[in-house]
């Protein structure tokens, strides 16, 4: 609960009906996309200048008010809960779009934009901003930027942080910081822009930020490769790679969500298979496309593929990526609880990965899809079940520990592009060791000394135990 | 992972009596399928608006199960936000986990009018709208009549010129100068209950006529049957079809919604139709929910599932399984270099519960010599929405000033719609921009039967 003095100047900066503490907007800021995690801030506030957002840090650091910035709240580590409490900041009143420089290829906008509008905006002038993650119709660039968002496009145009060469932030002090410019080269002093791209809010609030942009590719061709064998799959990613061939996306299906989406959509796919690739190239130059395609073909059915299909056209292309599209949405209907991870190993891991998946699926007796991004490794087992049903979601989490276990084993990561927030945190210690934590706690202290930014988030009071659980030597 | 900071097991709290009701009332399993991703929030026309959490269907969801699970208390300000929702349902087919919000809308809603706070007035017309008036179609035609009466006379040039008028509120006002010419002869009265299909019969269809329809639309209702009977239908208008119900269960009196559709369910049964046809997209979307509306209905649960099964949209039904005539522009309506240009804008519960968007954009795309120009955001709410525009009327303009945007980008004339609430607010809409000269917004019922090539265009 806020004390009334701090209330009341909260309406002084933002306006009277920009802070709100009634129960409606209480109860409608406690949760993001996160399964299973809620919690009740003291109130909500909707900054609209940069002046204001400094104007309410300072005052929540005086009376250490923790501050949760948030965007759309479309994120999956429960980035934006506020588990202690405290003031939630509503960023999308600052969704303006500032600028598109087409000199410099930038463009300048407020972080409550949203990140479909940018990308329509900016492909009407023949440019392309690649990251785009599943959530872009709802989420913000603010938020994308503070969980480096990724996306489908990853392995040929990077992610978020690739792209932000810019910002403007408020520190919890008030101070206002500049990084970077629309400078594709600038090495003066520590790359807070990069630092600050993926802080999940617990440095600082960002008010501005500036990004590059790429001329948009002009063609794009679809295909999809089937497999019975999961490795000839995982072997077409590398060889397809190795040939130096990049494709704009590499998307994977397991059997277990080839069988979930074709049992509930009943569109054709065949049960039998082990894998499926989709895969798509697109360029500049459409003889170039082609030939890219035509190469993939062959170097699919040289590692084993059992059936290719090109698509003639955009309606085809569309058919095709249907299995990809309808994987999520068959797992959110199947049953009502869907929790999606975002393990990410070396590409090279994938087979090993996705049988690792599967074998601990079985252990624990639980039913878990894994689609993904095999261009870039990130697959995303997404585990179908019921919040409510307390046994079944204790097994859930134990099978979710052995795969965060078995991705480090392999080289990988327990998260590649969601963050770490509240239900990583328990295991970034694994994957960074705690004198990797002791350094970032510091830098964490270094900006935030008394805790006010996001609290709860990346640092766990206390990391898992990490149990190596022996493979058979594999 | 444990909820914190006061989002509490449910039941932990004792739960008020409206709280009670919406915990026996609400279907829990589809609160519990809402896995709170947000895909919804750019469909929903109150979110784009406000851009609050609150007035989104993950907020509303998120409200409805905290006050089931005894976290809010449904205060004032939930009673609100419940009424500010459009009931459009744009943020079920966008919908990953297929949760049914519009079904945990009207629950609420009803549960909302078991402990009504309405002041005396209120309920007073709404129980001689709900209970004696919508149920019954003869008390509809003499609405009709006495509406007719009062626009033949020369009272509305009175009142208008007394200023008497400007007592109403903004909307009312405007509504009652474009409302059409009301009658009391409906469509039966004008065609019989039964007509034959021209050419060899394809099946019999049952004409749902619709209440406010078919006093204040009767021509597109004459027009529908007999743009069907040109299909190759055989039509039947069983006599005692009633209101559908949708204003009912929108405004949370499910248990008369109820009763009117099983009235309806018989009507059509002992009728024997193949198939049953609606023309405007609002009473559809109910009818084709019957099954749902009627599940728990241990004697009606069956006849419902093989209602709602018949049901189709006129635009589909002629698409689909008739043969519909051709259709041209008529004479002098396109000049050289300048076609007929026509737009569409999307009944919400066309589009959104009976899931028909392409149906009635291949068949004005069947009409020779006429330019059809899509409208951006037509799959978005005009805020008619029933009587929303009545009762919300700040947020319903806010809605239509921004379509109306859109509209004039279109630069059509006309701008054709499939619902008559829809019709209703786009004529607003019109007037409001002062393109009345220019454009027209029209029924496509309408729109068709007037452009069937072999009637000549005279």
């Amino acid at each position: 609960m806020l004390d009334s003095a701090v209330r009341a100047r909260l309406r002084d900066i933002v306006g009277e009906s920009w802070f709100k503490d009634d129960m409606e907007s209480l109860v409608s800021y406690s949760y993001d996309a996160t399964p299973m995690q809620q919690s009740l801030p003291d109130g909500v506030v909707f900054p609209v200048t940069t002046k204001q957002v400094s104007d309410i840090l300072k005052l929540a650091n005086e009376h250490r008010i923790p501050i949760v910035g948030r965007g759309a709240g479309s994120n999956l580590c429960a980035g934006t809960v506020p588990v202690e409490g405290g003031l939630v900041m509503v960023m999308n009143r600052m969704n303006k779009l500032l600028e598109i420089d087409t000199d410099n290829l930038t463009a300048t906008f407020q972080p409550g934009l949203n990140t479909k509008t940018f990308h329509l905006e900016v492909e009407k002038r023949g440019l392309f901003y690649p990251p785009d993650p599943s959530s872009m119709v709802i989420s913000t660039l603010g938020g994308n930027i503070m969980e480096c968002a990724g996306g489908l496009r990853g392995l040929k145009y990077g992610t978020t942080k690739d792209y932000v060469i810019g910002l403007e932030a408020v520190l919890p002090n008030g101070d206002i910081i500049r990084t970077g410019g629309k400078l594709y080269k600038d090495v003066a002093g520590y790359d807070l822009t990069k630092l600050l791209v993926g802080s999940e809010g617990t440095l600082a609030i960002i008010t501005e930020a500036t990004v590059k942009l790429i001329p948009a590719p002009k063609y794009k061709k679809t295909m999809v490769a089937m497999y019975k064998d999961i490795y000839a799959a995982a072997r077409s990613v590398s060889a397809i790679v190795g040939n130096r061939i990049i494709p704009a996306t590499l998307e994977f299906l397991d059997n277990s969500t080839i069988r979930v989406v074709e049992g509930f959509n009943k569109i054709g796919l065949p049960v039998d298979m082990e894998a499926i690739l989709l895969i798509e190239q697109d360029g500049q130059d459409e003889s170039v496309v082609e030939k890219d395609i035509v190469e993939i073909v062959r170097i699919c059915k040289e590692q084993g593929a059992v059936e290719v299909k090109m698509a003639a056209d955009a309606a085809e292309a569309e058919k095709l990526m249907l299995a990809r599209r309808s994987a999520l949405s068959t797992c959110a209907r199947i049953r009502p609880t869907t929790i999606l991870e975002d393990a990410t190993v070396p590409r090279s891991k994938i087979a090993d990965m996705v049988i690792a998946i599967n074998e601990i699926a079985r252990k624990y007796n639980v039913q878990i899809c894994t689609f993904g991004h095999a261009g870039d490794g990130n697959l995303h087992p997404t585990c179908t079940t019921d919040a409510r049903d307390a046994e079944e979601i204790h097994r859930v989490e134990q099978a979710f520990e052995e795969i965060f276990e078995a991705a480090i084993r392999l080289g990988g990561t327990i998260t590649g592009e969601h963050g770490v927030g509240v239900v990583k945190a328990p295991y970034l210690e694994w994957k960074v060791g705690p004198e990797g934590i002791e350094i970032m706690k510091a830098i964490k202290r270094a900006f935030d000394p008394n805790n006010i930014m996001n609290p709860g988030k990346i640092f766990a009071k206390q990391s898992r135990k990490r149990v190596v659980i022996d493979h058979g030597g594999r | 992972m444990a909820a914190a900071n006061g989002v509490s097991d449910p039941g932990a709290k004792e739960l008020r009596p409206l709280a009670q009701t919406m915990k026996l009332q609400l279907d829990y399993d589809e609160l519990t399928n809402c896995m709170r991703c947000g895909f919804c929030q750019a469909a929903c026309p109150t979110f784009v608006e406000t851009g609050l959490e609150a007035a989104s269907p993950r907020g509303r969801i998120a409200l409805m199960k905290a006050v089931v699970d005894g976290v809010m208390e449904p205060d004032a300000k939930f009673r609100e936000q419940m009424n500010l929702c459009l009931g459009c349902r744009a943020c079920e087919p966008v919908c990953p986990a297929d949760v049914k919000y519009g079904h945990l809308l009207e629950q609420t809603r009803d549960s909302l009018e078991r402990h009504d706070e309405h002041p005396w007035y209120i309920k007073a017309v709404r129980h001689v709208a709900f209970k004696r008036v919508f149920p019954n179609q003869n008390r509809m035609k003499r609405v009709g009549k006495l509406l007719r009466t009062y626009q033949k006379s020369g009272l509305p040039k009175l009142a208008r010129r007394l200023g008497v008028m400007k007592l109403l509120p903004r909307n009312m006002r405007e509504m009652e100068a474009i409302l059409p010419e009301a009658s009391d002869r409906g469509v039966v009265e004008r065609l019989g209950t039964r007509v034959p299909a021209k050419g060899e019969k394809i099946a019999t269809v049952g004409m749902f006529r619709g209440c406010l329809m078919d006093i204040m639309f009767t021509e597109t209702n004459v027009n529908t049957v007999r743009l069907l009977s040109e299909a190759g239908f055989e039509v039947v208008i069983p006599e005692t079809q009633n209101c559908c119900g949708a204003l009912h269960a929108h405004a949370g009196e499910l248990a008369d919604a109820k009763e009117l559709a099983r009235r309806n369910i018989r009507a059509f049964k002992e009728a024997g139709v193949d198939y049953i046809v609606s023309n405007a997209g609002g009473c559809g979307a109910l009818l084709i929910e019957y099954d749902h509306l009627l599940r728990d209905d241990p004697d009606y649960a069956e006849d419902a599932e093989w209602f709602a099964s018949r049901v189709k949209d006129v635009s589909l039904m002629l698409l689909e399984k008739g043969r519909p005539p051709e259709f041209a522009a008529r004479r002098g309506e396109s000049a050289d270099g300048a076609p007929l240009t026509v737009t569409y804008q999307d009944s919400c519960h066309l589009r959104n519960v009976m899931r028909q968007s392409n149906a009635p954009r291949s068949l004005i795309g069947r009409v020779g010599d006429v330019r059809f120009v899509e409208l951006t955001g037509a799959d978005r709410c005009c805020g008619s929405a029933g009587i929303y525009n009545i009762v919300q009327p700040n947020m319903a303009n806010d809605v239509l000033e921004h379509k109306m945007e859109h509209v004039k980008e279109t630069n059509a004339h006309y701008l054709i719609t499939s619902n008559p609430g829809c019709l209703l607010q786009m004529k607003l809409g019109i007037e409001r921009e002062k393109l009345g000269g220019r454009m027209e917004a029209v029924h496509i019922v309408d729109f068709l039967y007037d452009r069937i090539s072999s009637r000549g265009h005279d």
